[in-house]
């Protein structure tokens, strides 16, 4: 077995005439958070999607932890699903659970743990999240945007899976907040020898937790790359995301 | 780290007492091999309280996520308190049990949680509420009746305020598309009152009768009711949940902000469409009801559809029509304000949406079978 999380080859998706992606390639190693950037509209959501099976893609082939995603058998797909944590857009919490109950999902469907355990975990997942037990207890929709992230977070983080998706999990945090996540992914990475996929805008982020950069564009990834290699890319798109007064902002910032 | 797929040890762990107590942890402690330690460590605490840990030996220890630096740290809480020495602990494991630590000692807060109670007094006391709650509700519905004509008077003195391409659109919806479902339960609805007539009659050698039975039944009641209920079942339920799916969205709150009055943009044309869409709908339907009756009469019992027509004419007189007919634009007013209201009250969840759809539907078949009964009561009184 390789030492890639992720094996992306030619992968084309589409959705009918519209073609997202053509002969995309990427690769994910063990270990290191890679942030995943481009124009909005290239299909970076569309990527994450293929990749943990959500979009089935017109050609191409996907691997997790050397596991064929797209041809994997019902049993198969349930075990690999163990071992990555997604966190949509938006949440995607389960709006007629409280945030307990959607970090317990998870675990109730792989684990069998006792009840009161699953709960025990479940708050010691929402506070990791830099949640308070309390929110624990309440619906998503009397959440704010960013406790929602955070529950989101926390929920993707059940069963500490090896594999993480972020998909734009700063976007809409104030700043501060914004800053705590960072450290909290990095944290966490670091502790748990996390992999970790982020779909991001933010310099900020890329800055201060990715150890690599994919840039999508052109319906194929443009470069991969830390961040020093990558402004020396001559590519405009690139040029202008870290020659602009954002991207100058947080690479001095990092720096 | 162990690697997916990796098979390890089962997590177990051991006391050993004596003058420097410690705790001696083996195998992979990570959140799917959890169940079996959990009890075992639960209690171990519990039975030496006061003894403080001297030692926690991490040296054999597999593999450890955030689940098992719970239980860990958990364990370690439950002894007297003190630190016990780690030995041979990886700096993984080290790190993930100093942030067990550090999220175990923030304080619960939360509020404790009421229960909800369920003996005799409660269910009176729910009986109570709901019945408050029912009037309210019929009070709401008024009031949003009053906000609806406020709404579509201003489209009267300002036509050019009227959404007319989506009450064209909520008329095709609503209305065309409904036809063939409702010509065809219609036919059938004719067809069985005129079997109930055929069996009953016949014995009094009547059977001539059923003309008047159909006429009757299918024009002054059952033509209406029918499409109405269909109507409810089928259009009510549609308006509230994209109404309420909006809601959701913050599209009303969009509207609102835009300038835009939900009561004009929203519920205006779908109660106008509607108030033209279902007497549409129930004229076709009386006619197919009485295309079904006759079909019945004409196969089962020898009635010629010309003999059938004949006597409808002499015998059932127009204003059993016109009765029916007054009350469709009723209906259709009190299934779109309901569809409408439900709608508009969606909160931000899910369980919301399904709650006030089937709110919906039930408030319009109560509302229809209502206001027929006091069309009836009118009528009578009137004398027609």
């Amino acid at each position: 077995m390789s030492d890639l999380a992720i094996r992306v080859r030619g992968l084309k998706t589409a959705y009918g005439t519209h073609v997202v992606h053509e002969n995309l390639d990427l690769d994910v190693r063990k270990g290191e958070v890679i942030g995943v950037i481009g124009p909005s509209g290239c299909g970076k959501s569309v990527l994450l999607r293929a990749i943990v099976g959500l979009k089935e893609p017109a050609a191409g082939e996907v691997s997790v932890f050397g596991e064929d995603v797209i041809h994997l058998q019902s049993e198969d797909h349930a075990a690999l699903q163990r071992l990555w944590g997604i966190m949509f857009q938006d949440g995607a919490l389960f709006s007629n659970l409280t945030v307990r109950e959607n970090v317990m999902v998870p675990m109730k469907e792989h684990t069998n743990l006792p009840l009161r355990l699953m709960k025990e975990l479940a708050d010691q997942k929402i506070r990791m999240s830099g949640l308070e037990t309390w929110a624990g207890r309440k619906y998503p929709s009397d959440l704010s945007g960013g406790m929602r992230k955070r529950a989101a977070l926390a929920r993707s983080m059940a069963l500490d899976p090896p594999l993480l998706f972020l998909d734009e999990p700063t976007a809409g945090l104030d700043p501060i907040t914004a800053a705590g996540f960072d450290q909290l992914i990095r944290d966490l990475q670091k502790s748990l020898g996390l992999t970790v996929f982020l779909v991001t805008h933010d310099v900020d982020t890329l800055a201060v937790t990715c150890d690599r950069i994919a840039v999508l564009g052109e319906k194929r990834t443009i470069a991969v790359g830390t961040m020093d290699e990558l402004r020396r890319e001559p590519h405009p798109w690139i040029q202008d995301y870290f020659g602009g007064p954002r991207g100058r902002g947080a690479i001095m910032g990092a720096g | 780290m162990l690697s997916p797929g990796e098979q390890s040890l089962a997590p177990d762990f051991e006391y050993i007492g004596g003058d420097r107590p410690q705790l001696k942890l083996r195998g992979a402690w990570v959140v799917t091999s959890l169940a079996n330690v959990d009890a075992s460590l639960r209690t171990l605490a519990q039975e030496h309280p006061d003894i403080a840990l001297a030692e926690i030996d991490l040296s054999e220890l597999d593999a450890i996520d955030t689940a098992g630096a719970y239980l860990i740290d958990r364990a370690l809480r439950g002894f007297a308190p003190g630190e016990p020495m780690r030995v041979g602990a990886a700096a993984e494991a080290a790190a993930l049990l100093d942030q067990a630590r550090s999220l175990a000692t923030q304080e619960e807060q939360a509020p404790p949680v009421a229960e909800e109670a369920h003996g005799i007094v409660d269910l009176l006391e729910r009986t109570g509420r709901n019945a408050e709650h029912l009037w309210a509700e019929a009070l709401e519905t008024l009031s949003f009746l009053g906000a609806t004509i406020v709404a579509i008077s201003t489209v009267v003195w300002r036509p050019t305020k009227m959404r007319w391409t989506a009450l064209v659109s909520v008329m095709e919806d609503a209305g065309l598309d409904a036809v063939p479902i409702i010509a065809f339960l219609s036919f059938f609805v004719g067809m069985v009152v005129a079997f109930i007539g055929a069996t009953t009659l016949a014995q009094f050698g009547a059977t001539i009768f059923v003309v008047e039975l159909v006429g009757f039944g299918v024009l002054r009641e059952l033509g209406g009711v029918l499409v109405a209920i269909i109507i409810a079942g089928r259009t009510n339920s549609a308006f509230t949940a994209q109404i309420g799916a909006m809601k959701m969205r913050q599209e009303i709150d969009a509207m609102d902000t835009l300038g835009l009055d939900p009561m004009r943009v929203i519920v205006a044309p779908r109660v106008l469409a509607m108030m033209i869409m279902v007497p549409v709908l129930t004229f076709i339907g009386m006619l197919t009801a009485i295309a079904g009756g006759m079909t019945v009469g004409w196969l089962v019992l020898e009635i010629n559809p010309t003999v059938f027509f004949n006597r409808m004419q002499d015998t059932v007189p127009i204003d059993q029509f016109w009765i029916g007919m007054s009350k469709a634009p009723v209906f259709g007013l009190a299934i779109a304000l309901i569809g409408c209201r439900q709608g508009l009250e969606v909160g931000g969840s899910v369980q919301s949406l399904g709650h006030h759809t089937t709110k919906s539907v039930v408030q319009a078949l109560f509302a229809i079978i209502v206001i027929d009964a006091l069309f009836a009561i009118f009528y009578m009184e009137m004398g027609i």
